[in-house]
């Protein structure tokens, strides 16, 4: 995993020997390019508080919980993330969440479709409401500002009318879904195997490159640097796998989520189209002129984020096995939201990754959950989840004036 | 590119484009009136003039941003047109407008393969990008310590090196410069006209839209001086001084006698 949240291009590695790279960190830190630093330091930071105030706080049950919760609204923060780095915003990733809820419960409980058919078209009212977005936005030029305020209106009006007069729907219990939503944990073995498999394509890519490298005669990562990182990268997963399997273990839709943000990381880092997606958060015309079709890239972004917003829907309503009125309605969208800022996605374009999503949802939720399990109600909790969100963009903005002081951008 | 001559030798090349009474109107204003122009391989040709000249006008028609009216263009000897930005890529003309145009948030090898980036295996080819640009930016003598730094980082005169070596990616015969020194400091002016020769070097023709006579006369082997949309003078570098060039900037002096183009234009 990649800690490298805020840069443009986290594979960027500042390629050197060992005194060199850790040189570069601090360089980078200094001139205000903090990455992943400061939501790391704060993940550690409320594990610590809510540890000493609450001993159950770090148990591996909890964790299991923890993860459980986050894969959902982590989705749909991946989505954010995108729409973000092309300096948009999507508000209604709640409403299309609970939208795809409901084409869950209904076409699955009330329609009997096969579960395929169903999560087919849950997913697919995602993209086509991004689609929808898209035209709009790339046609008539209406801010996706009220665009998507629109369809957060839009959106639950078409949730209420597919619920009907019922209101609300369980999935049974014995089904897929819900099983993967609730009980599908991996076997031990099979987690230690899957660490084992990312650690080795890891440290596989990062030699290969490496090699290239050197056969292009252009400056490398030293063997010591990777065998470093690839080393702590099986540490971290390993004990992560290991801490949660104490307990029920790593879950299925968990791993699901971590998957879909890997995927976003490469398609945003390695491709063409990651490329055009952070040349038009960082500057349309600039992007435009380079021949990149910008508006398929706003279009193919929208499509993106309420796919992810539409898949997150779907998870939660496995987690609750049931889609009802208020799916995808309260804070939903603004956790999303605030999950990628947090995680370092700047508001403004062409900063973020999609670890920003994984590490802002988790912090997002590990408050939550520290204060459910110290008993105190939301009100506590949205308090502090708003302080932790002004307090990250406050930091965003700071390491913005130190990179421009730096001139870094 | 058929000929390696020098500029300025009596057998020239034949020219890389050249314009035969080109005429562009927006409206009522004659932006262009009758403008004949040519640019060879192996010479940089500066267009000078007032503002309101129509110096941006015949650059946007050279680079496919507005058609001409009137007028035939040739390329490489054969008649041909350009309406489109696509079709002067095409035909080998690059252009670095005024405003640069770089994304500042992505580093220097990103904004030179912005749009045609290479792939290996579907995946971004990031060490043949890198060497490829190392390569370029060594043969422009580019003094860059970096490519792996983000374009915010660097100063004016980096910015138009990266601006200008983005340019030659497409492999173009032609570039064309809007104001290249415009908005930089002297040793920063100094490395772009350094630059515009090793474009001269590689064997392309270079067109340079300038107000600063200074480094024109510095770089330019001919100099076109454009007045109310007509072609006052065109003179040899070498042959002439600033205060000649001023001279038909004005109107002090009229060289447009010095033209065939003038008994055309009784016809219209």
């Amino acid at each position: 995993m990649s800690l490298d949240a805020r840069s443009p291009y986290p594979q960027d590695l500042r390629h050197g020997g060992v005194r060199a790279s850790a040189r570069a960190f601090v360089d980078r830190v200094r001139t205000g390019d903090l990455g992943a630093l400061p939501v790391v330091v704060g993940l550690v930071l409320i594990g610590a508080i809510f540890q000493v105030l609450n001993p159950t706080f770090l148990s591996s049950a909890n964790l299991v919980n923890l993860t459980m919760q986050s894969a959902a609204i982590g989705t749909m923060s991946i989505g954010i993330v995108l729409v973000l780095l092309v300096g948009g915003i999507d508000l209604s990733v709640g409403s299309v969440s609970g939208l795809a809820g409901a084409i869950l419960a209904v076409t699955f409980v009330q329609f009997g479709w096969p579960l395929p058919l169903t999560l087919l078209a849950a997913v697919a009212s995602g993209a086509v409401a991004g689609f929808c977005y898209g035209l709009l936005f790339t046609k008539f030029n209406v801010p996706a500002f009220v665009l998507t305020l629109a369809g957060l209106l839009a959106f639950l009006g078409v949730q209420l009318w597919v619920l009907g007069r019922v209101g609300s729907i369980n999935l049974p219990f014995e089904s897929w879904i819900v099983q993967f939503g609730q009980q599908m944990f991996l076997p031990d073995y099979m987690s230690y195997i899957l660490v084992a498999l990312t650690v080795l394509a890891y440290g596989w890519q990062l030699v290969s490159e490496a090699r290239r490298r050197e056969a292009a005669g252009l400056p490398a990562m030293s063997r010591v640097v990777i065998a470093g990182r690839v080393g702590g990268l099986a540490a971290l997963l390993g004990f992560v796998a290991w801490y949660l399997n104490q307990s029920r273990g790593v879950g299925v839709m968990f791993l699901t989520f971590l998957v879909l943000v890997t995927l976003t990381h490469y398609a945003l880092t390695r491709t063409r189209w990651g490329r055009a997606v952070y040349a038009v958060g960082g500057s349309v015309e600039a992007a435009r002129r380079a021949g990149i079709r910008v508006d398929r890239i706003f279009i193919s972004v929208f499509v993106l984020c309420s796919t992810f917003a539409a898949i997150g829907g779907v998870m939660a309503a496995a987690r609750l096995a049931a889609a009802n009125q208020s799916s995808g309605g309260g804070d939903t969208n603004l956790t999303a939201i605030a999950a990628a800022v947090i995680g370092g996605a700047s508001l403004f374009g062409g900063r973020g990754s999609a670890f920003s999503a994984l590490l802002g949802v988790l912090v997002i939720m590990a408050i939550s959950l520290g204060l459910t399990t110290l008993n105190l109600d939301s009100s506590v909790r949205y308090m502090v989840t708003g302080a932790v969100l002004v307090l990250a963009v406050v930091i965003d903005s700071i390491s913005r004036r130190s990179r421009a002081a730096a001139g870094r951008a | 590119m058929t000929s390696r001559t020098p500029p300025v030798t009596p057998a020239r090349p034949e020219p890389l484009l050249s314009l035969r009474d080109v005429s562009k109107r927006f409206g009522a204003v004659r932006a262009l009136t009758g403008i004949d122009f040519d640019v060879h391989p192996h010479e940089v040709v500066a267009i000078v003039g007032d503002n309101g000249a129509g110096k941006s006008t015949l650059v946007k028609i050279l680079s496919g941003v507005h058609p001409p009216d009137s007028g035939t263009i040739s390329a490489y000897g054969a008649p041909t047109s350009i309406a489109t930005p696509a079709d002067a890529r095409d035909l080998g003309i690059a252009t670095v407008f005024q405003d640069l145009a770089l994304c500042d948030s992505l580093d220097v090898v990103s904004n030179l393969w912005l749009g045609q980036e290479l792939t290996r295996g579907g995946a971004l080819d990031e060490i043949e990008m890198e060497q490829r640009s190392w390569t370029l930016l060594r043969e422009l003598r580019a003094r860059l310590q970096s490519v792996r730094v983000p374009v915010a980082a660097l100063s004016g005169g980096q910015r138009q090196t990266v601006a200008i070596a983005r340019s030659l990616i497409g492999d173009p015969s032609i570039v064309i410069l809007d104001e290249p020194t415009a908005a930089l400091g002297v040793s920063q002016t100094a490395e772009v006209l350094n630059l515009i020769e090793r474009l001269r070097e590689r064997g392309l023709g270079v067109i340079l839209v300038s107000h600063n006579i200074a480094d024109v006369l510095a770089v330019a082997d001919r100099v076109v001086v454009l007045r109310l949309g007509r072609t006052n003078g065109d003179f040899l570098a070498t042959e002439v001084t600033s205060e000649m060039i001023i001279g038909a900037i004005t109107g002090a002096s009229d060289n447009s006698r010095r033209r065939p183009a003038l008994a055309r234009e009784d016809g219209e």
